[in-house]
């Protein structure tokens, strides 16, 4: 089986995860920025965690054979500080010049507040501005609904960005109808805890249209699974579905999605 | 087009999720039984975990997607400031 991982926070995971996931298939790894579990102080702590995404974790994970791509953004939990916000986005520019940077993400909501929507319409004209694809993180338990609705009315009163080219990740049973009703893609996150199960995911998988939805397990330092998207895979296996139904899901899906950047090479070609 | 769904009988479901869901069913009387026997009031996490329980038993699909919209924020304009970046898992305000 081959699968991309599409969504996970590698500069918090140990090198025995790469190996692990390598071994479960993996054939790419897409990095979005997010929060450090900790509100860094200055922009300059943004400045290192960018070169980190940019220069250091592709070379890390390039041990294992694994491409690394990454995305850029200051991450909503941070978006209070408008000041703060405002330096990190004037040092995004440098660094979407990097060969493996994908467009701005993981931006959104946090507690759905009015400094984290000025920062949202921020990043999403700065997003149009360079010619961006967005990977979007819709907020967390009961603020979801209320703020994943909050960031379609967003991305769609700017006027240009194209749903096609919008991931809205994180999404659940709940919200997953509205953003494909509306041309978005969808991301199911896989964590044992918040957000959805494998067996969830793949309820939700066999009741929409999931031509535009990826899996991804998003682990970072928390509570979460880097082989949840194998793990998913496993779970269609056992209800029946075909081999080419599973690799259309894990993997080609998040190479139809990623392709839209000339920057992202499908791992088949390249072999 | 999608991939279709494989066909399959109530029974091939049971045989494969129905020992699953019987531990997380158990594993939830233990939680309730658990706080009766912690001292205090009840929370609003539990208030939420409460009144989602009848939704389990009704007859129409879409449970998980009626109870997520139970627990959230009904409210739609954003709120000036936050006092937490962290979310509990219900909406404090629901009754």
């Amino acid at each position: 089986m081959r699968y991309i991982e599409p969504h996970g926070h590698m500069v918090s995971r140990t090198t025995d995860d790469y190996q692990a996931m390598v071994l479960a298939g993996c054939a790419a790894i897409c990095e979005p920025a997010f929060w450090a579990g900790f509100d860094r102080k200055s922009a300059d702590g943004f400045y290192d965690y960018f070169c980190q995404l940019t220069q250091h974790e592709p070379k890390r994970a390039a041990k294992y054979g694994l491409p690394h791509y990454s995305w850029l953004c200051i991450n909503p939990k941070e978006s209070e500080d408008m000041a703060l916000a405002a330096d990190v986005l004037a040092l995004i520019p440098e660094f979407l010049k990097a060969p493996t940077v994908l467009g701005i993400g993981e931006i959104g909501l946090n507690k759905n507040t009015r400094n984290e929507m000025k920062v949202l319409e921020q990043h999403i004209a700065l997003a149009v501005q360079y010619d961006q694809m967005i990977l979007v993180h819709t907020p967390h338990l009961e603020d979801k609904r209320k703020g994943t609705r909050l960031i379609m009315d967003c991305l769609k009163a700017n006027g240009v960005v194209k749903p096609e080219r919008v991931i809205i990740d994180h999404v659940e049973e709940h919200t997953i109808h509205e953003v494909l009703d509306q041309g978005f893609w969808a991301g199911i996150t896989l964590y044992p805890e918040s957000k959805a199960t494998p067996v969830r995911a793949i309820d939700m998988i066999e009741s929409v249209s999931a031509q535009r939805v990826w899996l991804n397990s998003a682990c970072d330092w928390g509570h979460s699974d880097p082989l949840s998207v194998p793990k998913a895979a496993q779970e269609m296996r056992r209800r029946g579905h075909s081999a080419a139904a599973i690799d259309r899901l894990v993997y080609g899906n998040p190479v139809k999605f990623l392709s839209q950047s000339p920057r992202f090479k499908d791992p088949a070609a390249q072999a | 087009m999608s991939d279709p769904t494989p066909p399959r009988s109530r029974e091939q479901v049971a045989d494969l999720h129905f020992m699953d869901a019987r531990y997380k069913l158990l594993d939830l009387a233990a939680f309730l039984d658990r706080l009766d026997r912690a001292a205090g009031g009840e929370d609003h996490r539990v208030r939420g975990l409460r009144a989602a329980l009848p939704l389990l038993l009704e007859k129409d699909e879409g449970r998980v997607a009626r109870i997520l919209t139970l627990w959230s924020d009904p409210s739609v304009a954003p709120i000036e400031k936050a006092d937490t970046k962290a979310a509990s898992g219900v909406w404090p305000g629901l009754k």
